[in-house]
């Protein structure tokens, strides 16, 4: 390996172990709440740990946003794909889902399985109505920045009755929707130089 | 096809279609799991997924519930299975080719132009939610969501203190029998 190339890839990609993957993801896992997963990642990973740089965990955050599936999930398989190729992307993604599963799966079974061991639904309409609140706010925080023109209110009011109140199916929404939406904002040749 | 495949199958077509993450594939993932084949009850729906916020970590890994509800411990997997596989390998592929497109114009315009879409299916998502888990309960757990997310909006807190809070809200009013149900 040449010195240059060396020096590339110790930049890219400080030397990690998968167990060390694992665990730092594990811990994530544990104790990120309520969708705000990304801000963990951000402040473990490339605050606290280097592993990534910031524009590295933007290129991903970015990449996670646009692809199918959660941030958080798709973050793990990125970052673990960078560290450690495909297994880093399987013990990261495990690491981040295993303690939630456990914890989800114990409530779920015990709480709304067959033979029903106390009654927590009064409990449950109130947490179901502050996770209506963390959506609410979740809308407004990444809105805000997106409602730039007319045609994003547009696509917003159109995606929405099409789902809520039409009862259209994503199969159909997505790929009429999404390319409308995409080619909006297609790169203008000036834009390219 | 067995429920393992039956489950497998609805959850990967969920997982694909999971374009602005978790929230945004709500709709789609009661019709396919109440309404097409009924293998929970709305209520049901509505309680599985307050239940995972009160789990850490990804925010629907309740999927395991609904498979569990469908075929036992490996309807939970085969749910796992097929809500989180798909869109990683999707994301494990392309995140290998990502660097080579970092000046490419329809890198910012698809990431622009997905923007309001996801906004869209996100109050899609809390649409149907607040339609599933509030509706039938008078005016208590609407008013839960608005100071929620009043509260978040101005004060840095860990909304898990809140859903809790949510939790105890109505508990206490169903107890002092101000809750309709």
């Amino acid at each position: 390996m040449t010195s240059d190339a060396a020096a590339a890839t110790a930049k890219l990609l400080p030397v990690v172990s998968l167990a060390e993957i694992f665990r730092a993801f594990l811990v994530l896992g544990a104790t990120s709440f309520g969708g705000g997963v990304v801000a963990y990642l951000r402040e473990a990973l490339v605050v606290r740990k280097h592993w990534l740089d910031d524009e590295t965990f933007l290129a991903g955050l970015e990449l996670s946003q646009i692809l199918p599936g959660l941030n958080a999930t798709n973050m793990s398989v990125y970052v673990g794909e960078r560290l450690r190729g495909l297994p880093g992307a399987v013990v990261a993604c495990l690491g981040m889902m295993l303690p939630g599963t456990l914890v989800v799966m114990t409530l779920g079974v015990v709480l709304t399985g067959g033979g029903r061991m106390l009654d927590v639904s009064t409990v449950l309409i109130g947490v179901g109505a502050a996770a209506v609140g963390l959506l609410l706010e979740t809308t407004w925080k990444i809105g805000r920045p997106v409602i730039r023109q007319f045609s994003d209110v547009a696509i917003i009011a159109v995606t929405f009755v099409a789902i809520a109140v039409f009862k259209i199916s994503l199969v159909m929404v997505l790929p009429v929707i999404g390319p409308i939406a995409i080619w909006i904002h297609r790169p203008r040749r000036e834009q390219r130089a | 096809m067995t429920p393992f495949f039956s489950v497998l199958a609805v959850f990967s077509l969920l997982s694909i279609l999971a374009v602005g993450g978790g929230a945004a594939v709500i709709p789609e993932m009661k019709a396919l799991t109440v309404g097409a084949a009924p293998w929970i009850t709305a209520d049901q729906f509505g309680q599985i997924y307050s239940l995972g916020q009160l789990a850490p970590g990804p925010n629907m890994l309740m999927v395991s519930v609904i498979g569990f509800h469908v075929a036992g411990a490996s309807g939970a997997l085969a749910a796992l299975l097929g809500f989180f596989v798909p869109s990683g390998v999707i994301t494990f592929l392309v995140g290998r080719v990502w660097d080579r497109y970092a000046d490419n114009p329809w890198r910012a315009a698809i990431a622009r132009g997905l923007g309001p879409l996801t906004v869209g299916l996100i109050l899609a998502g809390a649409w149907s939610l607040a339609k599933t888990v509030m509706a039938g309960h008078g005016p208590l757990p609407y008013a839960v969501s608005v100071v929620v997310a009043l509260i978040l909006l101005r004060v840095k807190i860990n909304p898990v203190f809140l859903i809790l809070a949510g939790g105890l809200t109505t508990w206490i009013a169903s107890a002092l029998h101000v809750l309709p149900t």
